[in-house]
């Protein structure tokens, strides 16, 4: 490897506006060459729009970036990666249609003679030995279909190293990574680290980010809350930084329970693990959680139940009746709602006013004489406005600008505005600010007390575990456990997650 | 009216006060009567063309459906003496029918909707071809149907009645989409149908109805226009004119993306074409240029438009800032 320049890296008063939200405010980081800097903080505090600036993607709307001595405005693409910024997604951008070489070389390809044909034999002869480097064990000629994840990331990152990579950026590479994987993703941190090759690790499994960062950056609501140097990053010093406040507050008792189940999930089979049934009861008035790794099933399952995906095998009862879900038109009519995963793409309308979302799945009851009465429509707009304290100066105005939190708002008040029974929440506080986050809880909580089953899929073990009355645990298309609120634990839901029979204490 | 609309008549009346300016003939009652009828034959099925639109899709048969229906009208009533009301009603069952299976074929089978109606502007004019052995399709000589031209090509007071019945077709056209659940359902499925479907729309249904709203009002105006040319030559009758349909939806503001448009706005692009074909002719501009004329002021207008937009962004942005350093 040539001499590379070493790193010297900084953000100076970082801001980035969107229309109706701060991603960031005023936010400053320095990095190194050879250093491991970890990036906390919550979904949506900014990680990943502080990173798409570095990248190039976007443009800050104020602020300096300071490289190497010298002072941009922005980045562009070929600008960060001329710098030496190479990203190993949290989504990763392989393509399982070639193979490893030309995967790393994508762009870049060699070419040889006048035709200028790609040259496989050398892409193949100059891949190999990153791929070394990373402890790869696979070859430069494998086809990437036939790789694992863990196998993709490494693939990421000698691409990162084919490119003279100074700053690698890390995205929560081992979110679906097993343990053995992510020990190994470990150890080739620390040989990068060793190269003089600065890491940015954005992850949040703490205990990870405690063992292989030199200082921890939190970021919260967009602000820079606070470094913590190597020696003080401990468990407690970053969760206390991320959200501010202790964890135990998030928990209150449900009002009464019922031990009659308003919803059953009986043998339920979906499309992807057609041959691993699900079965499960909800209570009326209570918070059940539904956690598990990415891929689980999990918001399959919930899709399937309220109709939008495809049932194989098995029966839903609602309120104890045979609830029969074509589409979710059914679902709805039987009072079964869903927030979806993705807000932005299946929850709402962005560019619609925040009153047509409201009314949107129940707008044949705001019609005389066929005709929308858009007067009755704002009537009960502003009833949910109010009611569920939707920070927004007119309901007329587009859904776009509001924050995360409100938008998620306005899905539930689609809901709160009909008469449910049971809302299946999906990732109900993804990318959302932790005050909006509180109220979202205590809205959940609110309804459960009315009686309403609710159902919770949550991959943030801290909300799962701060939230819910109950637990169930979903590997692979099948419940693999469940734990009363005495059991809850971290290891004990992340044991069940990934197929593990817990001890009887 | 939205923004957008006020924009278009604005640009239509600037463009009227230049074209009177340099040839008043503009504005006498022929003129103004001929470009009102063909307003009238061309705004009725650019308001199907804009139903479609606005759900994410394109109609690209339109004027092979004008020509195969019209071929097909022509012959029933006068050829064969089919009552004409009987004669009409089928011409609409018809675009009923070709509606439906552009929409079956575009929601069940996933097909797109530019390649299903591509396949269908083939198919219809090839079957006008054959069926007439590519002669032309007219009336016999001294036939009169005094009904049916009153209903068609008659006029009163100097207004001529396709005239009307496009305004008729877009005022309860105007209803469907901005009163009628069915209307805010179709711009919800234009613009996120993922969303409308997790909310409970059928969207399938959204989505057939708007092809099917669109090809019977093809099918209307099939009959328009087969009696306003009383023979129809299946070679070249109603050629590139869904592309007219189109260009008037667009200016009129319905976005190809979906979710987006106006009758109101339809109407209007439906003006300003005729009115750019008429400034062609009485500006004494070589009628071979006409497209070229055309395409320049769509390209214009849809770039104003777009800067207009990219600047109301802007100044959103900074609006949002500054109120960021202030708190």
């Amino acid at each position: 490897m040539s001499a590379v320049q070493r790193l010297d890296l900084r953000l100076e008063g970082v801001t980035k506006v969107y229309p109706g939200v701060v991603a960031l405010n005023d936010v400053s980081l320095q990095i190194k060459a050879g250093e491991v800097v970890g990036l906390l903080g919550e979904n949506g505090a900014g990680k990943s729009t502080l990173m798409k600036i570095l990248g190039g993607l976007i443009a800050p709307t104020s602020g300096r970036i300071i490289l190497d001595g010298q002072e941009h405005r922005r980045f562009d693409v070929q600008q960060s990666q001329q710098a030496g910024i190479a990203f190993v997604h949290q989504e990763l951008n392989v393509f399982d249609n070639m193979d490893v070489a030309a995967n790393i070389f994508l762009g870049r390809e060699k070419v040889r003679g006048p035709l200028r044909l790609t040259d496989r034999k050398r892409m193949n002869e100059l891949a190999q030995p990153l791929l070394d480097r990373v402890g790869a064990q696979f070859h430069s000629d494998t086809p990437v279909s036939t790789l694992s994840l863990a196998e993709c990331q490494l693939l990421e990152i000698a691409k990162a190293l084919s490119m003279n990579a100074r700053l690698v950026i890390m995205d929560e590479p081992t979110s679906s990574l097993t343990l053995s994987e992510t020990n190994m993703l470990l150890k080739v941190i620390a040989d990068l680290k060793a190269e003089g090759i600065a890491v940015v690790y954005i992850s949040h499994r703490l205990s990870e980010v405690e063992e292989c960062v030199d200082r921890a950056v939190v970021l919260r609501d967009g602000h820079n809350v606070g470094t913590l140097e190597r020696e003080d990053v401990t468990h407690d010093a970053m969760i206390h930084m991320m959200i501010g406040r202790d964890l135990k507050a998030l928990y209150t008792p449900p009002a009464q329970m019922s031990s009659k189940p308003i919803l059953s999930v009986r043998n339920f089979c979906i499309k992807s693990k057609p041959d691993r049934p699900a079965s499960f009861d909800l209570m009326a008035g209570e918070i059940l959680g539904v956690a598990g790794l990415i891929g689980a099933g999990r918001t399959e399952l919930a899709e399937a139940i309220f109709g939008v995906g495809q049932k194989l095998d098995g029966e839903v009862l609602i309120d104890g009746e045979h609830l029969n879900t074509k589409s979710p038109a059914d679902a709805i009519a039987a009072g079964l709602y869903l927030v979806p995963e993705d807000r932005k793409r299946a929850g709402l309308i962005l560019d619609f006013p925040t009153v047509e979302n409201i009314t949107m799945a129940s707008l044949s009851a705001f019609t005389s004489h066929g005709l929308v009465s858009q007067k009755r429509q704002i009537e009960v707009a502003e009833v949910q406005r109010s009611s569920l304290s939707i920070k927004t100066h007119d309901v007329c105005r587009a859904a776009n600008e509001m924050s995360g939190g409100n938008q998620q708002k306005v899905v539930l008040a689609k809901w709160l505005s009909m008469d449910p029974k049971v809302i299946i929440f999906d990732e109900p506080t993804r990318g959302i600010d932790v005050g909006a986050k509180a109220e979202i809880y205590s809205l959940m909580r609110s309804l459960a007390d009315r009686g309403v089953g609710v159902m919770m899929i949550s991959s943030d073990m801290e909300e799962v575990i701060g939230v819910s009355d109950r637990i169930v645990v979903m590997k692979d298309g099948v419940i693999t456990g469940e734990l009363p609120r005495l059991k809850f634990s971290e290891s004990n839901v992340l044991n069940l997650a990934v197929g593990r029979v817990l001890e009887e204490a | 009216m939205q923004k957008k609309d006020i924009g278009l008549a604005v640009l239509i009346i600037v463009v009227g006060i230049i074209v009177y300016m340099r040839n008043p003939l503009f504005l006498s009652p022929i003129n103004l009567g001929n470009t009102a009828n063909l307003i009238g034959l061309f705004g009725l099925f650019a308001i199907g063309q804009g139903f479609v639109i606005m759900t994410g899709g394109i109609d690209l048969s339109v004027g092979s459906v004008i020509a195969l229906l019209g071929v097909l009208f022509v012959d029933m009533v006068g050829k064969f003496g089919v009552p004409w009301p009987l004669a009409v009603t089928l011409m609409i069952v018809l675009g009923v029918a070709i509606g439906l299976a552009h929409g079956v074929l575009i929601t069940r089978f996933k097909l797109q909707p530019f390649v299903v109606t591509l396949c269908g502007l083939l198919i219809y004019r090839g079957i006008a071809r054959g069926y007439t052995a590519e002669s032309t399709a007219g009336f016999p000589f001294g036939s009169s149907y005094p009904q049916l031209e009153w209903l068609t090509i008659g006029r009163s007071f100097g207004v001529p009645h396709s005239f009307v019945a496009m305004l008729i077709v877009a005022a309860i056209m105007w209803v469907v989409l901005h009163h009628t659940v069915f209307g805010r359902h179709l711009c919800a499925v234009g613009k996120n149908e993922e969303a409308a479907r997790f909310s409970g729309i059928n969207t399938r249904f959204v989505t057939i109805a708007a092809y099917v709203i669109c090809a019977v009002l093809a099918s209307i105006a099939a009959i328009y226009f087969a009696m306003f040319t009383k023979s129809v030559q299946p070679s070249s009758h109603g050629n590139f004119y869904e592309l007219y349909a189109i260009a008037a939806a667009v200016l009129g503001g319905c976005s190809l993306r979906g979710g987006e448009g106006s009758v109101i706005g339809i109407v209007l692009g439906a003006v300003l074409l005729q009115e750019l074909q008429n400034l062609v002719n009485l500006l004494g501009i070589p009628s071979s240029l006409n497209f070229a004329v055309m395409g320049a002021v769509i390209l214009l207008g849809v770039l104003a438009d777009q800067q207009f937009a990219a600047y109301r962004n802007r100044k959103n942005t900074e609006r949002a800032l500054g109120l960021l350093q202030k708190s």
